[in-house]
């Protein structure tokens, strides 16, 4: 027999594109992926099945697999992995899609598609998905060519954690995932057209040093791009704003960056932020506004937001800057480098602070937070209904007392606004909440992703009744996985928010904010193989969380509060920041305070 | 300060030719309710792999600052150049009009399309389709005097503008 050893075929080095895929995922550093089968994607569940190095969470809807991805990213920093099937794969996760990138998430979403030459024929399960996604993603692909494939899925990762982060989709044809395809490794070399700037310009720097050194009455205000630059970034501001002196307040994305047991920290801004930290956000006359971006929750009325100030950006997004507010010093770069920098430059500039003014700016401060806009009645007899917010109190007290790394994630509504302002965080990437899109069902798979990042940590999910059961099937999931989140609802048989805009702006007309029939959630989370708990009074609420925390199995905690409590402060859409609702505590009474502060165009808001 | 008044902006975007990139464009646009008054695209290098886009927007500075923010972000996107803020530029666009006229107001297109510099590119015994290359005021004012001696229909190519001197985008 002859041998004939042939020349090394050029087609060896191709695998098929399925692999490829996973090849580049594993370059990449993904260990999870989560998702869903369909038809479409079948090659590579195929592919997943024969290989180890990345395991596959199957959820039961594939918005909570994005949602997952964006809690496992949050609470990681690295970039969401989703893989999803053609058609209604793909229209299943918009709603995600859209929920990262409106809170700059990363992730690399892979939807599946029909093959190359039926596109365009309204093939079984097609969908447009490049078209369906482009305004809800920061960028996506489809893959025409098998050549293009590996480029693709190197570049979409990049994409989706350079500059201001985002979910990025590839859309994958079922011939591009079966047929052969060349593998290339992560190029080193710069991307062709998107590079965005990261290193902050000096000389802008040093101004913003100087305006803030001649503050009298300064904030720093700081949000999301602050957890999105990384742990460091946020211990340099904390480091940075010590040094100052200065007060600071967060918004809701930006909860974590600075620790919030601090005596400088004034809690979080905005619509419902505290009494102190709107009143300096008014009354300030410098603000250092780092990796936030003047939404209209946190502004108000735009026209009087902070009206004397000099404000100073930093963003890693040129068109955050100057978007709805003009700001006197523009800092285009990475939220961390523009922190090293300004310390940097704060330690070399010889002015000192004025001290006087600064010390008469907390005298004010301490005025407003003797308010305690927070204060709220909670009876202690036997018996009494528990109050919302003393449920979070008591749900931070008792987690804080176990010592254990927690992370909180949330649904949307009043339990959400009560969990930002009754929940305290020292550190960043612990609390994951839908914050620009609002989305009801996110807390649950955020959830979910976050435990398969920390399996050790200790997570909860702060609903509402009616939230949770936006993808209360993800309870499937976690049995599956043993994953043991908590989830913590704050039932009011209500749309709490709903009913409490109702009431403030629509003559307490309930219009379909009470939800007749609520499952028996108890029962619910029995049914899907979880431990189910109630606490109905205050006497009960403490061995309920108690419980619950020490279980080692996903358990469901049905809170029965009080069905009529809103959440304040509360400014009004469209009312400028020192024209705040405080709560009945505070004697006010809302109904009064919402005819008379609310115009017609502040109707019109949402 | 900024002006509240509302400016007309030539804008040039240099982008990687692929594609959907027009749609994200004209998407951005629609999204956000800019305006576009006129958008040319087409490859502008040797191997086809980059177009220009021309886009004549209007909008107050504060919304022109932030089309050009949000055109740059895109990840195909090289370059944004604001023609009307960075100095002279040229702005050109070509028309073809089509008159359907006998007797007097034919010869009178005729005499008006010559002082025009327009060419006639198609003639029959009722009709004429001119040419005309031009500043978008130039082809305004011609296609006015043709209307009430038989303008019958109109196609425009839209802007494409140059910077002046040495200077690219
Ligand atoms: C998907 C989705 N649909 C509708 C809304 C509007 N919305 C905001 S809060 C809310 C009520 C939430 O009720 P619940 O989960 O019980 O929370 P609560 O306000 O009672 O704490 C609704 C319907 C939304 N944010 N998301
Ligand atoms: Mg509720």
């Amino acid at each position: 027999m002859t041998q004939i050893l042939a020349a090394p075929d050029p087609v060896e080095t191709h695998q098929a594109g399925a692999e490829v895929l996973l090849r580049a995922l594993k370059e990449q550093g993904v260990e999870v992926i989560f998702g869903y089968p369909g038809g479409a994607v079948l090659p590579i569940y195929d592919a997943i099945f024969q290989q180890n190095a990345i395991r596959h969470i199957l959820v039961r809807h594939e918005q909570a697999a994005v949602h997952a991805a964006e809690g496992y990213a949050r609470s990681t920093g690295r970039v969401g992995c989703v893989l999803v099937t053609s058609g209604p794969g793909a229209t299943n996760a918009v709603t995600g899609l859209l929920d990262a990138l409106m809170d700059s998430i990363p992730l690399v979403c892979l939807t599946g598609q029909v093959p190359t030459h039926l596109i365009g024929n309204d093939a079984f399960q097609e969908a447009d998905t490049t078209g369906i996604t482009r305004p809800a993603t920061k960028h996506n692909y489809l893959v025409k060519r098998p050549e293009d494939l590996a480029r693709i899925v190197h570049e979409a990762f990049y994409v989706a954690r350079s500059g201001r982060p985002g979910p990025v989709v590839i859309d994958l044809p079922k011939d591009i995932l079966i047929g052969k395809a060349p593998y290339v490794s992560a190029p080193t070399a710069e991307h062709r057209s998107y590079r965005p700037q990261t290193e902050p310009d000096r000389s802008a720097i040093a101004r913003a040093v100087a305006l803030l050194k001649s503050a009298k009455r300064p904030v720093i205000y700081s949000g999301g791009g602050v957890i999105n630059a990384g742990p460091t970034a946020g211990a340099a501001m904390t480091a940075l704003v010590r040094k100052m002196g200065y007060p600071i307040t967060n918004t809701l994305m930006g909860l974590g960056a600075y620790p919030s047991n601090d005596p400088q920290f004034l809690g979080m801004l905005g619509m419902h932020g505290t009494y102190e930290a709107n009143l300096v956000m008014h009354g300030c006359d410098v603000m250092l506004n780092i990796g936030a971006r003047f939404d209209d929750r946190v502004t108000g009325r735009l026209n009087a937001f902070s009206p004397n100030s000099k404000k100073i950006h930093i963003d890693i997004d040129p068109s955050s800057i100057n978007k709805n507010v003009r700001v006197d010093i523009a800092i285009v770069g990475d939220a961390g480098r523009a922190i090293a920098m300004l310390a940097e430059a704060w330690d070399a500039d010889p002015t000192p602070v004025d001290r006087p003014a600064i010390a008469a700016w907390w005298k004010q401060i301490a005025e407003w937070r003797g308010i305690d806009c927070l204060k709220f009645d909670q009876t202690q007899a036997s018996g009494g209904i528990i109050k919302p917010q003393y449920a979070i109190q008591r749900l931070y007290d008792i987690t804080r007392e176990t010592g254990r790394d927690t992370f909180i994630t949330t649904e949307v509504g009043q339990h959400q606004m009560w969990a930002a302002q009754y929940f305290r965080f020292d550190k960043p990437n612990r609390w994951m909440t839908s914050g620009g899109l609002g989305t009801m069902g996110y807390g649950l798979p955020a959830a979910m992703g976050v435990q398969i990042a920390h399996p050790d940590a200790l997570v909860i999910d702060i609903a509402g009744e009616a939230s949770i059961l936006m993808n209360i099937q993800e309870m499937s999931t976690l049995c599956q996985y043993r994953l043991p989140v908590k989830v913590f609802i704050l039932n009011n048989q209500y749309m709490g928010m709903v009913r409490q805009w109702q009431e403030l702006l629509h003559g307490g007309r309930y219009s379909e904010s009470y939800t007749e029939a609520l499952p028996d959630f108890v029962k619910l989370a029995d049914a899907f193989g979880g431990t189910g708990l109630r606490a109905t009074s205050v006497d009960q609420l403490d061995d309920v969380i108690r419980e619950m925390i020490a279980s080692p199995r996903a358990v469901i905690a049905d809170i029965c509060v009080d069905q009529k409590e809103n959440c304040f402060p509360m400014i009004p859409s469209g009312a400028p920041h020192n024209e705040m609702i405080l709560g009945t505590e505070h004697g006010a009474n809302i109904a009064d305070a919402g005819a008379a502060k609310l115009t017609d165009a502040g109707m019109a808001l949402v | 300060m900024t002006s509240p008044v509302i400016r007309s902006a030539t804008i040039s975007v240099l982008v990687e030719n692929e594609a959907g990139v027009l749609a994200r464009v004209v998407g951005l646009f629609s999204g956000r309710g800019y305006n576009i008054d006129s958008l040319t695209v087409a490859p502008v290098d040797d191997n086809g792999h980059r177009s220009r886009i021309n886009i004549v927007t209007s909008g107050t500075d504060m919304v022109i600052e932030q089309i050009k923010a949000q055109l740059d972000r895109l990840v195909p996107v090289y370059k944004v150049a604001d023609l009307t803020l960075g100095g002279p530029h040229i702005a050109r666009e070509m028309a073809l009009i089509k008159v359907i006229a006998t007797g007097e107001k034919r010869a009178e297109a005729l005499r008006l399309a010559d002082a025009f510099r327009a060419r006639v590119v198609d003639a029959t015994s009722e009709s004429f389709v001119f040419e005309m290359t031009g500043n978008s005021d130039k082809l305004d004012a011609f296609a006015a005097l043709m209307r009430p001696l038989g303008l019958a229909e109109v196609s425009r190519t839209g802007v494409a503008a140059l910077a002046r001197g040495a200077t690219i985008i």
